[in-house]
């Protein structure tokens, strides 16, 4: 009887696409025919209509996504390696988009399946976390008569900091 | 010896440059001797990738400390802080 059951490249789902993705059918997939799973915890991040505080906040036009070809997949890879490492998991998908977004669209799917609940809370958490500071994307907000990158934030270097990873400001 | 530098996101737009084969004159350099000679182009290079900015760099699509070694036909990226999620 295994013990310690790692994470195989098998068991992660990892894609840089710029279709939209569907949540049922990927939970349907990473849960098919595996009767350990007890718990599926679902992170999805959407674009937002309007950036945060100041009372002049415009509305985004559009939202586009760029990342670094070669290595995104890679990092995303080892961003699930690693929560594998820390957490009892069974599997996970991350799925995030690239291109040209808008408000409402989803940006960021990460499900994460495991025996219990804490272990899949806390990994898909960590996964977000992770991929917030560590993996190669760059968001650009067009406005009405701008565009501009998105600034990193000291709040996401905060939350990796939780998990004793690098900073990424 | 050669490399390919590649620049990204907000980086690529300031420099007007998405990529170029860089010579090296040094034996065995670092990520920071590619820094130095890029910043000795003066602006906008100087000022993009200065001290002062938040410039990441990657060596063959792993993250880079610019105490890292540079080798021949590495793949080196720079890019600001990320911002995906």
């Amino acid at each position: 009887m295994e013990m310690n059951v790692r994470l195989t490249e098998a068991d992660a789902r990892i894609s840089v696409q710029h279709d939209d993705f569907d949540m049922a059918a990927e939970v349907a997939m990473l849960r098919e025919r595996d009767s350990r799973v007890g718990a599926v915890a679902i992170f999805i991040g959407t674009v937002r209509e309007m950036n945060d505080g100041g009372s002049e906040a415009t509305s985004i036009q559009t939202m586009t996504l760029e990342h670094y070809p070669g290595m995104t997949e890679k990092a995303l890879a080892k961003i699930v390696a690693e929560a594998a490492q820390r957490f009892d998991i069974l599997g996970a998908t991350v799925i995030h988009r690239v291109g040209e977004l808008k408000p409402l669209d989803q940006i960021v799917l990460v499900a994460v399946k495991s025996a219990h609940r804490g272990d899949a809370f806390d990994a898909c958490r960590f996964i977000m976390d992770y991929l917030k500071t560590q993996a190669p994307f760059w968001k650009k907000e067009t406005r009405a008569k701008d565009a501009h990158w998105v600034d990193a934030r000291e709040s996401d270097d905060e939350a990796a900091a939780r998990w004793q990873l690098p900073r990424n400001r | 010896m050669n490399v390919k530098v590649v620049y990204l996101a907000r980086l690529r737009e300031a420099l007007g440059c998405s990529e170029e084969v860089l010579t090296l004159a040094s034996a065995s350099p670092t990520l920071g001797d590619v820094l130095t000679l890029l910043r000795e182009r003066g602006e906008p290079w100087s000022y993009e990738l200065g001290e002062g900015r938040a410039v990441r760099a990657a060596i063959n699509h792993e993250m880079a400390a610019s105490d890292a070694a540079v080798c021949a036909g590495d793949e080196i990226a720079f890019f600001p802080p990320v911002t995906g999620g």
